[in-house]
């Protein structure tokens, strides 16, 4: 896995570096390579971390659709819960109008923190096995 | 509407918001140097302010003027437009947000044909964000007259002129980086401009005895229709299947949205584009705390059995009618002045984006011809924001008002029925080809399209027919989805060559250094 698999007949790869490439260091580079040419080991890597991406975001999503989503047929389904009351304000529009804002909130902050852990443990496998 | 009705607070709010904008826009247009700064500021806009010009962009006539009319008007069933709006950039975030960064483009169109290679895909896509920008800035437009003809009796294309020109001086002068300022500064200005005059409004009615909207109207009516979730109105008799396709569209919509992407781009990376979007959602979250206290307030002072106002004009009118005096101007002041910044800031937004496409697609190709490529692209981006506000400017003086939030509405279902199937399946479908993501385009685009002339067209009688074509996203979306999977699952040798790699550079985190991005 150090070096880049080259088919018969192609003339040798040529590394064409930029001076903003300099700074790094070299031995960085192979499996990023992997990744970069769609050998069999970077598609797996790839499609490994954008099923773990698609399944957290689904989960969101879920979660989403049955909360949120769940209300309207809840009150369809269960039409005294319309008039609900709490110390005489209507449940329905302090869900909707006010509570719905923090939850929408709370969830898209965990979604960023999860999203950015799933990447950051890519970014260091990725860098521990170059 | 009389001369009569002249009022000299809200005229001189209006203006001061105007010259504001431009000042600010001036102000920023000395910073802005290269080709780069004008379009996308040079994407070196930190988090918090590019998520406060997000909001600031994103919260325009129909927020500002139209959710609290529709909730005055319809009440409870109203509420989940703003949840809708909210929940949109959710779905953004967990679906697109990053990968869209990480792709570099620009604009729908330049996303297009970067993961389609196809310039068909980039000349439909151009098309549809051209249109669905033209049926947003209308609302606008017509916000803006209705705003300035309730404080000066004047005529209503006199405030759509006043938005445009407005528009024109600080898109064509600055471009991005002195809207971004701009925007976010719009972001404080309206949340201010209807938080102020709600908790005054707010402690006004406490101090009154707060009696509710069902004593004001009395012992005999039956409020019950406006309280409570899922009342039939003789216009909407399905509230159930309007509820959900609204939802639907909403929740899908706003990712397709032309000036929402844009704004995307001027993020540093994939993961400040996340944070952006957080930050976004509590923003406008923030926000949509207001507009229903306007709804519900509006019941008690301005009782619909009693008053004749438009609905869009509830939250421009209730101050007066809860404070006859100076106290309810100085209000209504406040809050004509952050109206027209929300006209001003959404209709810049949308106008910047599709002048950037008719700049690129339309008039560059052809002045390059005209000048044998002697024309410089700030040139034609100038010309084509003229090009982009003219048509919409148009059609709000000569067509009747359908309603702020329900003529935005419709925007938000083409958008959903056209680019959330292209984005979504083009971010996380390896198998789309060009055919399919075409054929999606077509269908969704040309059944949301039909279904919104005849809504606002033949205007069809009440009945099952009138909702479902009404409410299109809840069938057009499916249909657009159905047809792009299908289609791609038949035609697999037009996959587009280069998929993996792109997809490879969509979703590699930032940390990873691929070659191809260099």
């Amino acid at each position: 896995m150090r070096e880049t698999p080259s088919p018969e007949g192609t003339p040798e790869r040529v590394r064409v570096t930029s001076s903003r490439r300099t700074s790094r260091a070299p031995a960085r580079r192979p499996l990023e390579t992997e990744l970069d040419e769609q050998t069999v080991l970077g598609e797996v890597y790839l499609r490994g971390l954008m099923r773990a991406q698609f399944r957290l975001a689904a989960t969101i999503i879920a979660f989403g659709v049955a909360g949120l989503g769940g209300l309207p047929l809840f009150f369809w389904l269960v039409p005294d819960a319309r008039d609900l009351r709490l110390f005489g304000l209507p449940v329905a529009w302090l869900l909707i109008g006010v509570l719905v804002y923090p939850v929408t909130v709370i969830v898209a902050a965990s979604y960023v923190r999860r999203a950015t852990r799933l990447e950051s443990t890519f970014t260091d496998f990725v860098k521990r096995l170059s | 509407m009389t001369n009569d009705d002249f009022d000299a607070f809200s005229v001189a709010a209006i203006v001061l918001v105007c010259v504001v904008t431009l000042a600010v826009g001036a102000f920023g247009l000395r910073l802005s140097r290269t080709t780069s700064d004008f379009y996308v500021a040079s994407r070196l806009v930190s988090p918090t302010r590019n998520a406060s010009a997000i909001s600031g962009e994103y919260l325009s006539a129909a927020s500002f003027l139209g959710v609290a009319g529709l909730i005055y008007e319809r009440g409870f069933d109203s509420l989940w437009f703003p949840v809708g709006y909210t929940s949109g950039y959710v779905v953004l975030l967990v679906l697109v947000a990053a990968p869209l960064r990480r792709s570099g483009a620009y604009t729908i169109p330049d996303f297009a044909e970067m993961r389609m290679q196809s310039s068909a895909i980039r000349r439909m896509a151009a098309l549809l964000v051209v249109g669905i920008g033209w049926l947003y800035l209308l609302p606008q437009f017509q916000g803006a007259g209705l705003a300035l003809r309730s404080v000066t009796g004047w005529p209503t294309w006199v405030g759509a002129a006043v938005v445009v020109v407005t528009v024109v001086l600080g898109v064509a002068a600055g471009g991005m980086r002195s809207i971004t300022l701009v925007q976010a500064m719009q972001y404080w200005l309206k949340l201010c401009a209807l938080a102020i005059p709600a908790f005054v409004l707010l402690w006004l009615w406490t101090s009154q005895g707060a009696p509710g909207p069902l004593e004001v109207a009395g012992p005999d009516a039956d409020l019950s229709a406006w309280y409570e979730p899922l009342t039939n109105f003789p216009d909407d008799p399905y509230p159930l299947y309007s509820t959900y396709s609204t939802l639907l569209a909403l929740c899908l919509g706003t990712m397709g949205l032309p000036h929402v992407l844009v704004r995307f781009y001027t993020n540093p990376d994939g993961r400040a584009a996340r944070r952006t979007t957080v930050v976004v959602i509590g923003l406008i979250g923030l926000f949509y705390l207001f507009p229903p206290i306007y709804g519900v307030l509006g019941r008690v002072y301005l009782p619909p059995h009693l008053a004749e106002i438009p609905v869009d004009q509830i939250v421009l009118e209730l101050p007066k009618a809860a404070f006859p005096g100076l106290t309810g101007q100085i209000l209504a002041a406040i809050l004509a002045g952050g109206a027209f910044a929300a006209f001003l800031s959404t209709a810049s937004g949308l106008v910047i984006s599709i002048a950037g496409v008719i700049g690129q697609d339309v008039l560059r190709p052809a002045l390059a011809r005209v000048t044998a490529g002697d024309s410089g692209v700030i040139q034609s981006f100038r010309l084509a924001t003229v090009v982009a506000v003219v048509v919409p400017f148009l059609g709000s003086v000569l067509t009747a008002p359908l309603g702020l939030a329900r003529t935005v509405n419709l925007a938000f279902a083409i958008a959903a029925s056209t680019f959330a199937p292209l984005l979504l399946l083009g971010v996380w479908w390896r198998r789309l080809s060009v055919p399919g993501a075409f054929a999606g385009l077509v269908v969704g685009g040309g059944l949301a399209t039909t279904a919104t002339i005849v809504t606002v067209v033949l205007r069809p009688d009440p009945g099952w027919l009138a909702t479902v074509l009404a409410q299109p996203a809840a069938w057009c979306i499916p249909a657009a989805f159905v047809t792009a999977v299908v289609v791609s699952l038949r035609t697999p040798d037009r996959i587009p060559v280069g998929t993996a790699k792109i997809l490879a550079r969509l979703h590699t985190p930032e940390g990873v250094e691929l070659q191809s991005l260099r």
